[in-house]
């Protein structure tokens, strides 16, 4: 069961009294080989766990720098069983890393919904997170996946009240990812003082870690975030990173891999600077 | 891959769809992210009640009367009739609503259904510009900043309609992202809704999109129909044998069918737009050349490659320009109650040019499409037969397209 990876590493970070730094990359960004140095590379750089998405053409709830990066993996021929087999790449040389992979609907319902989680589950992916499959309509892929033991990782956001807390929370595994502002992502910055009661609110309803996303660019921003989460996920600045060296013809994986080490810091750091 | 639709398959009862999840089958639902579902659900409740309101439904049969101009004519197309022989044609003349298209009745129904809501922000995408122009129409009519989004490309080649917005009071944001046509608009429209959750509303202008749209948006396009059903009767004494649209997201095509569903004796026609023909890359039929798949917000046909990632579609018609339609159109068309004909870019200019020469009629592009097969509809129906076609729009905005097409400067 994959997802016990999820759960071991929670587990140890809980026992550090320190909040997981969450490392986002595209799949094929900027090529199929690069993205596999960096996703190598990433748990040295002090990445606790790895969001590696797989891209879509349509990816309504990305910002710009996403957006580019789905394009720039779609024009390298990047699709989602080659995502698999960069995760399964990486699983072979890190069998302790929780790897989830993150995207749009309509790619897994393309392959089928059985024959994804069995893949996934070959390659060594311990979750998944679906932007737009609601609880509403996620039963048929919560069944195909739990029979693998891979977590449908749910997604709550500020506009996620009471009421549907319960809905959202349910048949998830692993930890529940809160999107912590509302809009999409990389844009808008979040704000750490409604986060927190958010986050207690989500922790009690779930049972289980909560990891903050969407709104962190900075080393700063990802301390505060990490006083009061489980983890705290960055994207946008580590593909703006991709995307700069590109531009500039500098070394790819030691830019990103940097930024992420920085980021690694501030967040094992953060709880420390309080006491 | 299925088994060919039997009548004894389809519903009794067409007014339960779509069910409570908001299916037609196994098509529709609710699929966006977690921060607009309380939104959609918000939506769904106001709706509901809005419907079963006797007050709004006064008011907004008031503004159909009186701004929109409704009802619209139904219009025996004599000389077409006698050019193509066979069954009579009747135009049911949308292109006469204020806007010149069938996209005012919808816009007008959501911009009350807005204000009720208390939002104060509206957003819509575009793609020809029709819908575009009548958010902005009744945004304007009713003090609301109106904010459209719509593909560069379609930008370029529809100047009348963003001027038209314009002049509206409308800010237009041309979108870069993909293929810069309706698809990315929607994108582009779902990613401003995200960020602005509070005070906004979305005013799709199709039959698609999550759960309520699809049913909404058709419940305010069956006006169509249902004046139809009455004038029919009125000329003719009887229920036409056919109806017939062209579908794009489908909201014309939708309006027209569904007063007539549960008719088994009138057939039901849509047409896609196939472009340069299905045998290439450059179409726009979903659900003749595409799979079911999921994208802005509902599980529907959809030009999709090997790995679902979605297609860009194409059509000479920027309103039938995209890769996906309404989902109750994929629900018709698998359970066999209506079929779908496909009709190139070439056919739907012959059309348009034969229209205006014969009827004195200058169609909508989109239109157009249907116009083409009534000579093949009109002769299996025959001498005696009666059909209805939506003639959803005037080409007014098109004729810097068919000029260029025609290779004519204007």
């Amino acid at each position: 069961m994959t997802k016990d990876r999820i759960d071991r590493r929670f587990a140890a970070l809980k026992a550090e009294n320190r909040a997981g730094f969450v490392a986002y990359v595209m799949a094929g960004d900027p090529d199929a080989a690069t993205a596999l140095e960096i996703l190598k590379g990433l748990p040295a750089a002090g990445a606790d766990l790895i969001e590696l998405g797989f891209p879509f053409s349509d990816p309504m709830a990305e910002g710009p720098t996403i957006q580019r990066a789905s394009q720039r993996a779609l024009a390298g021929k990047m699709t989602l069983n080659g995502t698999l087999d960069l995760a399964r790449a990486f699983r072979e040389g890190d069998q302790d890393t929780p790897l989830i992979l993150m995207g749009y609907l309509n790619p897994l319902v393309n392959k089928g919904f059985e024959a994804f989680a069995k893949d996934a589950a070959a390659a060594g992916v311990d979750g998944l997170i679906v932007v737009d499959c609601p609880p509403e309509e996620a039963d048929p892929l919560s069944d195909a996946l739990e029979a693998e033991g891979i977590s449908l990782i749910r997604l709550a956001s500020p506009t996620t009240d009471e009421k549907r807390l319960p809905a959202v929370v349910r048949r998830t595994s692993g930890f529940v990812y809160y999107v912590s502002v509302a809009g999409v992502t990389g844009v808008k910055e979040a704000d750490a003082d409604a986060v927190a009661p958010a986050v207690e609110r989500l922790r009690a309803a779930a049972q289980l870690p909560v990891a903050v996303g969407f709104g962190i660019r900075t080393a700063e921003r990802a301390a505060e975030v990490a006083r009061v989460a489980d983890a705290a996920v960055v994207g946008s600045a580590l593909v703006d990173e991709i995307e700069s060296a590109g531009k500039l013809n500098e070394n790819v994986t030691q830019k990103v891999l940097s930024k992420a080490s920085e980021l690694a810091k501030a967040v094992r750091s953060a709880r420390q600077d309080t006491v | 891959m299925n088994a060919p639709a039997q009548a004894s398959d389809r519903p009794n009862d067409w007014s339960a769809y779509p069910d409570a999840k908001g299916r037609f089958g196994e098509f529709g639902g609710l699929y966006v992210a977690e921060t607009l579902m309380p939104l959609v659900l918000e939506l769904d409740k106001a709706y509901q009640e809005a419907k079963n309101d006797p007050a709004f439904q006064a008011e907004l049969r008031g503004y159909l009367t009186h701004y929109v101009g409704r009802p619209s004519p139904l219009y025996f197309a004599e000389r077409l009739t006698r050019h193509f022989g066979g069954a009579k044609i009747y135009f049911k003349r949308e292109e006469l609503n204020h806007t010149g298209a069938h996209k005012i009745n919808n816009c007008m129904g959501q911009i009350l259904l807005a204000q009720r809501m208390g939002k104060t922000r509206i957003i819509a995408e575009t793609g020809a510009g029709q819908h575009g122009v009548a958010s902005a129409t009744v945004s304007a009519r009713f003090g609301l900043p109106c904010i459209v989004y719509m593909g560069a490309v379609d930008v370029a080649r529809q100047k009348p309609n963003v001027f038209r917005m314009n002049l509206l009071g409308a800010e237009v944001r041309p979108v870069t992202s993909g293929a810069a046509t309706l698809k990315d608009a929607m994108n582009e429209a779902m990613r401003d809704w995200v960020t602005n959750v509070e005070d906004t509303y979305y005013l799709i202008g199709t039959a698609a999109g999550p759960h309520p749209y699809p049913a909404m948006v058709r419940d305010f396009q069956a006006v169509i129909g249902n004046e139809t059903r009455e004038q029919i009767q009125e000329l003719e004494g009887r229920l036409p044998d056919a109806v017939l649209a062209c579908v794009g997201g489908g909201s014309n095509a939708i309006g027209m069918f569904h007063p007539f569903l549960g008719d088994e004796s009138v057939k039901i026609y849509g047409v896609e737009a196939s472009g340069h023909g299905l045998d290439t890359d450059k179409h726009a039929a979903s659900l003749t050349g595409g799979r079911p798949g999921v994208l802005h917000g509902n599980r529907t046909y959809l030009l999709q490659d090997d790995d679902g990632q979605i297609l860009d579609a194409h059509s000479i018609s920027a309103g039938l320009d995209y890769p996906g339609i309404g989902p109750e159109h994929s629900f018709l068309h698998d359970i066999g109650r209506a079929q779908y004909l496909t009709c190139t870019d070439d056919e739907a200019l012959k059309a348009f040019q034969l229209c205006a020469e014969l009827e004195g009629i200058i169609p909508a592009l989109e239109s157009a499409h249907a116009i083409a097969k009534l000579p093949q509809l009109a002769k299996e129906i025959g001498e005696g037969g009666v059909i209805v076609m939506c003639l959803s729009g005037r080409g007014d905005k098109d004729i810097f397209t068919v000029a260029d097409a025609l290779g004519r400067s204007i």
